[in-house]
C-alpha cells in the first residue's frame, strides 16, 4: 500500500533547500564582478602562484597521508580480524580516541611535544603527516573494519592458505579486491580531511591550500567563495570516483 | 466467529497480474490453506485480506461487513508473520500485550491475558525474555499469542513455519490446529508445504498463477485432483500420457500397453489424455485379482526413504513410481519386476 | 597406544595457544607504535602539562585558572552550542534520513543522498563558513531575498557572526553526519515490526512510540555523542564566523597557541584538559544511558 509520502517529500525538499542553497549563493558570490556577473574571480584565482602552489603541497600532503594510513590500517584491521579478534576493542577504542580527544588538543600536544625535534623534520610540511593520518583514523578504521566485517575474512583467507598462497599474497589478491570499496571510502576521508585541515597546518605556520583559504577569505571575499566551490568541486568529484569505481564491482551475487 | 467472503479479487502491479480474480468463501471457524509454489500469489491474497495492500478490484467481506476500504488497523484481523516481526524492545509478555495495550486494557488485566495466552502456547516460562533469546519455534508460538491477543475475527498466518526447523515444524502446526479448532476462529494459512496444508486445513486452496485451480477437503484435493497441475503438486504421482482407444470399455493405449480403467469411461474416442495413478497403490510381484492393472517391468533405481521405499521402473506403459514398504526383497536395479495397481484407482484428465 | 597419541597431540596444541597469544599482539605492534607515538604521548603530554609548572613542578594552578569568569562561559557556551547542534541534528537528520531511506523512496534518491551527505559531512572549516556568510551575511543571498520580502534579518539582532548563526552553519554537517551513521539503523527496521504493529492496531505515531523509536534509541544515542564531540571540537568554521565574537574553548586554545592574546603554554593545556574532562564526562554518561537503552540487546 503506498504510504501518503507527502510529510517525506517535504521533508526532502526542505533538506534540499537547506543544503543547495548555500551552495547557490557562494556560487552567486564567486560570479560578480565588478561589471555583473562572470568569471572574473575564478580567472584571478587561477592566475595566482600560491593558488597552485598551496594546492600542490596539500595534494602531496593529502596522498602520502592516505599512503599513510592505508600502510598503517589495513594489514592491522586484517591482522586484528583474521588473528586476534580479542584485540579488535583496543585498537578500535585507539581509532576512536581522536574523537574522544578533541583535535585541537591533538594538535597542541604534537606541537608541544615535537619542539625538540629535529630541525629538518619540524621545518618540513611531512611533519604534518602524522597528525593528518592521527586525524583519519576514526574514519578509516570505521570504513575498513565495516567492509571487513561484511567479507568472510577467515574463510576466504584458509580457502587461500588451503590453496597455496601465503598471508602477504592472500591479503593483496584475495582480501583487498573485496576492500576495494573500504579502502576508496578511507582514502577519499583522507583526502577530505587533509583539504580541510585549517587549525594544525595554520598553528605549525605551513602554506597549505586550507590556509591558503583562510587568507583569501581575510582579503577578498569574491575570491574566498570562488575557492569554497573550487573545494566543494574537488570533493565531488572524488566522491563521484568512488561510486562509480564501486559500482564497477560486481555487486552481491544474485540468488 | 466471522465468515470471510472474497469475491472477484484481483490484483495488478503495472502490467503484472499477481491475482486473477479470486473467489473464495470462508465459514466461519474453518481453516483453509492458501497452498502453491512461490509467486502463485497466496501471500499476496493473505496480505490484501489483512490489509496491507488494496486490491485494483474486488471485495473483501467480514462477517458480511465490506472491509475492502477499511485500513489494517481496524479491521480485526490477527497476523502471523513468516519471521522476525517480534518487537525486538519488548519482552514476550509485553509483546502480546501490545494489542491490548493500544486498546486502552488496564495494566493488571493485560498482563493476565497475556499470561493465560502464553500458557495456551506453552511459553508462560519465558515471558520474562526478549526475543533474541527466544528459539525461531517460540518466537512463532508468542507471535501466534500476540495475534489471538486482540481476539481477532479472523487469523492469518503467512509460511509461519518455512523459517524452522523440520522437527519444530510439524510439532509447531499441530498445536496451531488444536489452539485454532479450540477457539473456532476463522483462519487462513499461507503455505508452500503441501504436508502442512493437508494435515491441518479444513479445505485446502491450490493456487497457480494468480488463480485457485482447485479448492476442497485435503482427501479430495488428494485423491481427486482436478487439473494435471494439482495432481503433480500434491504428492508424487504417476503421469501417463495416453490415447482413449474404445471409449465404451474405457481402454486406453498408454505406451504399448492397452488397459482398462473404469474413469476412462465415457470420453471421446481418440482424446488425449493423462492416466494418474498414486504410487502407494502401485505394488510389486504378481497380481492374482482380475481388476488390477498389470505390467511387466525392470527397475531403474530404488530409495529408501524410511518407512518406504520409492521404486523406479521402466514399463510398457512408461516409467512407473511404486512407494513400497521397505524391507521387501530382491529390488535391485535392473531386476525384472511386476507391477500392479487398482485399474480403478488410476484418474484420468483430459491433456 | 591411543592415549598416548591423544597427549601428545594436545601438547603441541596447547603450546601453539601459549604461542598464539604473544603472537597476536606482533600484528599489532606497528600500529600500537604509531598511535603511542602519535597519539597516546601528544595526549598524555598535554593532560599532564596542565599540571605542571615551568620549573618541572606539580599543581594545580593551572587548572584551578580555568574557574575563572571568562574560562567556565567559553565551556558553557561550546557545551551549550554541541547540546544544540548535537540535538537538532538528532532529530532534523533522523527525519531527513528516514525521508531518504524509507521503502517508498525512490532509490536514485537515497543514493545521492548518500552522496551528498559524504561530501556535506566533510564539508567544513573555512570554506563552510564563506559559503554561509555568502547566504546569510551581511549582503549574503536569502539576506537579500529576505529584505526583499520585508524581512530585515541584521536590522532584528541576528547576525551570522554569533552563537545562532554558527549553530545554523554547523547544522550544514551536523545533519548529514547523522544521517551517514544512523542510515543502516534505519534499514535494520523491518517492515514486519511495521505491518504487525499496524494489525495489532497501532498504525503510524504509536508505532513509532512504542517500537520505532525504542529500537532506533541505541543507535540515536551513539550519534548523539559523536555530535557532540563533533560540534564541541570544531575550530576552524568557528574561528572563520566568530572568532572574536563568541567565548568558545577551542577558539581560547587557539589563540592562546598563537601568542595573540595570551602566550602561557599551560593555560592551553589546562583548557585542552578541560575539553578532555568534558568529551570524557559525556562518555561516561553515554554508556550509562546506553546500559538501559540497550537492555533488550543483552
Amino acid at each position: 500500500m503506498r504510504r501518503p509520502a507527502l510529510f517525506p517529500a517535504l521533508t526532502l525538499i526542505g533538506a534540499a533547500a537547506f543544503f543547495l542553497i548555500p551552495l547557490g549563493a557562494t556560487l552567486e558570490f564567486s560570479l560578480r564582478t565588478a561589471g555583473g556577473h562572470g568569471f572574473g574571480a575564478y580567472g584571478d584565482l587561477l592566475k595566482q602562484h600560491q593558488f597552485w602552489s598551496t594546492l600542490g603541497l596539500s595534494l602531496r600532503l593529502a596522498g602520502e597521508s592516505i599512503a599513510a594510513v592505508l600502510v598503517l590500517l589495513v594489514p592491522t584491521a586484517y591482522w586484528v580480524h583474521l588473528r586476534a579478534p580479542r584485540l579488535r576493542p583496543l585498537v578500535a577504542f585507539l581509532c576512536v580516541l581522536p574523537f574522544v580527544v578533541p583535535p585541537i588538543v591533538l594538535i597542541v600536544g604534537l606541537l608541544g611535544i615535537f619542539r625538540g625535534a629535529p630541525g629538518w623534520w619540524l621545518g618540513s610540511p611531512q611533519f604534518l603527516v602524522p597528525g593528518y593520518v592521527v586525524l583519519s583514523l576514526p574514519y578509516a578504521w570505521f570504513s575498513l573494519d565495516a567492509g571487513l566485517r561484511s567479507i568472510d575474512v577467515r574463510t576466504l583467507s584458509e580457502a587461500a592458505h588451503s590453496l597455496g598462497a601465503g598471508s602477504l599474497r592472500t591479503l593483496s589478491l584475495v582480501i583487498l579486491p573485496g576492500l576495494r570499496a573500504a579502502v576508496l571510502a578511507a582514502s577519499l576521508l583522507t583526502l577530505a580531511i587533509v583539504l580541510g585541515e585549517f587549525t594544525m597546518a595554520s598553528l605549525a605556520l605551513f602554506n597549505t591550500f586550507p590556509v591558503f583559504v583562510a587568507y583569501v577569505g581575510q582579503t577578498q571575499a569574491t575570491g574566498a567563495a570562488a575557492l569554497t566551490i573550487v573545494s566543494i568541486g574537488m570533493l565531488w568529484a572524488a566522491m563521484l570516483a568512488l561510486a562509480l569505481a564501486t559500482r564497477a564491482r560486481g555487486g552481491k551475487a544474485r540468488a | 466467529m466471522a465468515g470471510v467472503v472474497l469475491s472477484g479479487l484481483r490484483r495488478e502491479f503495472g502490467s503484472f497480474v499477481a491475482l486473477e480474480g479470486l473467489d473464495v468463501a470462508l465459514a466461519p471457524g474453518e481453516l483453509v490453506s492458501f497452498l502453491g509454489p512461490s509467486g502463485c500469489g497466496k501471500t499476496t491474497a493473505l496480505r490484501l485480506v489483512a490489509g496491507f495492500d488494496r486490491p485494483t478490484t474486488g471485495r473483501i467481506e467480514i462477517d458480511g461487513a465490506d472491509m475492502t476500504r477499511v485500513p489494517a488497523a481496524k479491521r480485526g484481523v490477527g497476523m502471523v508473520f513468516q519471521a522476525y516481526s517480534l518487537f525486538p524492545t519488548m519482552t514476550a509478555a509485553r509483546n502480546v500485550e501490545f494489542g491490548l495495550r493500544v486498546r486502552g486494557v488496564a495494566r493488571g488485566q493485560r498482563a493476565r491475558r497475556a499470561l493465560e495466552l502464553l500458557e495456551l502456547v506453552g511459553l508462560d516460562h519465558a515471558a520474562g525474555r526478549y526475543p533474541h533469546q527466544l528459539s525461531g519455534g517460540m518466537q512463532q508460538r508468542v507471535a501466534l499469542a500476540r495475534a489471538l491477543a486482540i481476539e481477532p475475527r479472523v487469523l492469518l498466518l503467512d509460511e509461519p513455519l518455512s523459517a524452522l526447523d523440520a522437527k519444530v515444524r510439524v510439532q509447531l502446526r499441530d498445536e496451531i490446529r488444536r489452539i485454532q479448532s479450540r477457539l473456532g476462529i476463522t483462519t487462513i494459512y499461507v503455505t508452500h508445504d503441501q504436508e502442512e496444508a493437508l494435515s491441518i486445513s479444513d479445505r485446502v486452496a491450490v493456487m497457480r498463477a494468480g488463480r485457485i485451480e482447485q479448492i476442497g477437503p485435503p482427501a479430495a484435493i488428494y485423491g481427486e485432483p482436478e487439473t494435471p497441475f494439482v495432481a503433480e503438486f500434491i504428492g508424487t504421482i504417476n503421469r501417463l500420457e495416453a490415447r482413449v482407444v474404445d471409449a465404451g470399455r474405457g481402454a486406453v493405449r498408454a505406451g504399448e500397453q492397452t488397459l482398462e480403467l473404469p474413469a476412462a469411461r465415457g470420453r471421446q474416442a481418440g482424446e488425449a489424455i493423462l492416466v494418474l495413478v498414486r504410487p502407494e497403490t502401485v505394488r510389486l510381484g504378481a497380481s492374482t485379482n482380475g481388476h488390477d492393472v498389470v505390467a511387466a517391468g525392470e527397475i531403474e533405481s530404488a530409495t529408501f526413504l524410511g518407512a518406504t521405499t520409492r521404486v523406479r521402473m521402466r514399463t510398457p506403459l512408461g516409467p512407473l513410481t511404486a512407494d513400497v514398504p521397505s524391507g521387501t526383497p530382491s529390488l535391485g536395479p535392473g531386476a525384472a519386476v511386476s507391477a500392479s495397481f487398482p485399474a480403478d484407482a488410476a484418474r484420468v484428465l483430459p491433456l | 597406544m591411543a592415549v598416548v597419541e591423544q597427549t601428545a597431540a594436545a601438547r603441541p596444541a596447547f603450546a601453539a595457544a601459549r604461542r598464539r597469544l604473544p603472537l597476536a599482539w606482533l600484528g599489532v605492534a606497528p600500529f600500537l607504535a604509531f598511535a603511542g607515538l602519535f597519539l597516546l604521548w601528544p595526549a598524555a603530554d598535554v593532560l599532564v602539562g596542565a599540571f605542571r609548572t615551568d620549573a618541572g613542578g606539580l599543581t594545580f594552578k593551572h587548572v584551578g585558572d580555568l574557574f575563572q569568569a571568562q574560562y567556565l562561559r567559553a565551556y558553557r557556551t561550546s557545551v551549550e552550542l554541541s547540546l544544540l547542534t548535537a540535538a537538532l541534528g538528532v532529530v532534523l537528520g533522523g527525519v531527513f534520513a528516514y525521508a531518504s531511506v524509507r521503502e517508498g523512496t525512490p532509490r536514485v534518491v537515497r543514493a545521492v543522498v548518500t552522496a551528498f551527505s559524504g561530501v556535506a559531512a566533510n564539508f567544513g572549516g573555512i570554506p563552510l563558513a564563506f559559503a554561509f556568510i555568502a547566504t546569510l551575511g551581511t549582503v549574503g543571498v536569502v539576506t537579500g531575498w529576505l529584505r526583499d520580502v520585508g524581512i530585515d534579518l541584521y536590522a532584528h539582532g541576528f547576525t551570522l557572526f554569533g552563537f545562532w548563526g554558527l549553530a545554523i552553519t554547523y547544522l550544514y554537517f551536523q545533519v548529514p553526519l547523522m544521517l551517514l551513521v544512523v542510515a543502516p539503523a534505519l534499514d535494520g527496521l523491518r517492515r514486519e515490526w511495521r505491518e504487525a504493529a499496524e494489525s495489532l492496531g497501532a498504525p503510524g505515531w504509536r508505532y513509532w512510540a512504542h517500537v520505532g523509536l525504542p529500537v532506533l534509541a541505541p543507535s540515536f544515542l551513539g550519534a548523539f555523542l559523536l555530535l557532540f564531540g563533533n560540534a564541541f571540537s570544531a575550530y576552524a568554521t568557528a574561528y572563520a564566523l566568530a572568532g572574536g565574537s563568541v567565548n568558545l574553548v577551542p577558539i581560547l586554545i587557539g589563540s592562546v597557541l598563537s601568542g595573540n592574546v595570551l602566550s602561557d603554554p599551560h593555560l592551553g593545556q589546562a583548557l585542552a584538559f578541560g575539553m578532555v574532562v568534558v568529551m570524557a564526562a559525556t562518555t561516561l554518561l553515554y554508556a550509562l544511558i546506553n546500559r538501559r537503552v540497550s537492555r533488550w540487546t543483552r
